[in-house]
């Protein structure tokens, strides 16, 4: 499947820190949208993984879901992002009782993951690439994991916890 | 794949242990009691610790994925009360040969018939007493890279490779022969 030298090619095409990150808007059901610039003045987590109900997805996405109050402790908000369609999304999140939003980067299909240097064309699918974006919408970290591995949070705590402390700013939390 | 290192190293005042510390392989699981992968993973360990004898020290810390697993908490809490009373690992394999049947009731039976002193488990368990512990736990493994249940570390290294029987247990007997 992916070999090393197409991984770290894929790799160098994510967009690295201090680039500015993209703004999006992108459906999170099929009546509510949510904007990347929503968020500024709060630390953003984007999760992009390439499906919703692939099994190590649904470990990765648990696994988030598990450690949020970890990533709210740090004012951060978590957003994960795939192609599938909002019913899709509603309906995973119902399975893993998910408590952050999924994003449908679904129509133009994987746009938003293009932009973001991230989309696997041959496939259909987004990598698993995990951006942390800080208060100012500049990227400070950006990591893309093999397909089928579950990249954990370790790496994009350790960025959270490095990046300069912001002024304790509560942002908006309606998902 | 990245060497991920236990930023928690184990240690006999905070973890449960089988086996001589002085062993020259420390095997430590990050487990999640409703985990049905981690319930096979039970067994496994069961016959490599049997196996390897005094040469392995086996360690358990609790990473409970409560949204998915609604009983793995209680399950984790009523190990830990269990602990408080020196029966830790009698819970452990309880809970693992049960993980259908999870339910509060069925943990407070469960103490019955390890004979606990039940006033003392009933007044942990339902105050919750080890449930910040277990968030230690959980966190100490988070810190690590366990991205998913089980996950285990060899000598405090993360073990990224298969846990079944025969490649775990060579595993472990390779990092044995070479500390001879």
């Amino acid at each position: 499947m992916s070999t090393q030298t197409e991984q770290q090619k894929q790799t160098s095409n994510a967009l690295q820190p201090g680039t500015t990150a993209p703004n999006f808007t992108l459906r999170t059901t099929p009546n509510q949208s949510v904007s990347l610039d929503q968020f500024k003045g709060n630390p953003v987590v984007l999760l992009f993984y390439p499906a919703d109900f692939s099994p190590v997805c649904g470990d990765e996405v648990s696994l988030y879901n598990e450690i949020l109050p970890e990533f709210q402790r740090l004012n951060a908000k978590v957003i994960g992002i795939s192609v599938d369609g909002v019913w899709c999304h509603l309906a995973f999140s119902k399975h893993k009782n998910l408590l952050f939003p999924l994003l449908s980067d679904f129509e133009p299909k994987g746009n938003i993951a293009q932009k973001y240097g991230v989309y696997r064309k041959n496939d259909g699918v987004t990598e698993r690439a995990l951006f942390l974006v800080d208060k100012d919408g500049i990227i400070r970290y950006s990591y893309v994991s093999p397909i089928g591995v579950n990249p954990g949070a370790d790496g994009i705590l350790k960025a959270l916890e490095s990046l300069p402390q912001s002024t304790e700013q509560k942002g908006d939390t309606r998902t | 794949m990245m060497e991920l290192e236990l930023t928690l190293p184990v240690n006999s005042n905070r973890d449960h242990m089988q086996g001589s510390q002085r062993a020259p392989v420390t095997l430590l699981e990050y487990g999640d009691y409703e985990c049905p992968y981690c319930g096979q993973a039970n067994l496994v360990v069961d016959k490599v610790v049997q196996q390897l004898e005094n040469k392995i020290c086996f360690a358990f810390r609790n990473f409970p994925l409560t949204q998915i697993h609604p009983h793995a908490q209680h399950a984790a809490e009523a190990a830990e009360c269990a602990g408080a009373q020196n029966k830790f690992w009698d819970m452990h394999d309880i809970l693992y040969e049960n993980q259908q049947a999870l339910e509060d009731e069925n943990l407070v039976e469960y103490a019955e018939i390890l004979e606990l002193d039940m006033p003392r488990f009933q007044d942990d368990f339902y105050n919750h007493t080890f449930a910040s512990r277990i968030r230690e736990d959980f966190l100490s493994g988070i810190r690590s890279g366990v991205n998913g249940t089980p996950t285990f570390y060899l000598n405090g290294m993360r073990y990224n490779d298969s846990w079944d029987q025969e490649t775990l247990t060579q595993t472990l007997r390779d990092i044995i022969n070479k500390n001879v």
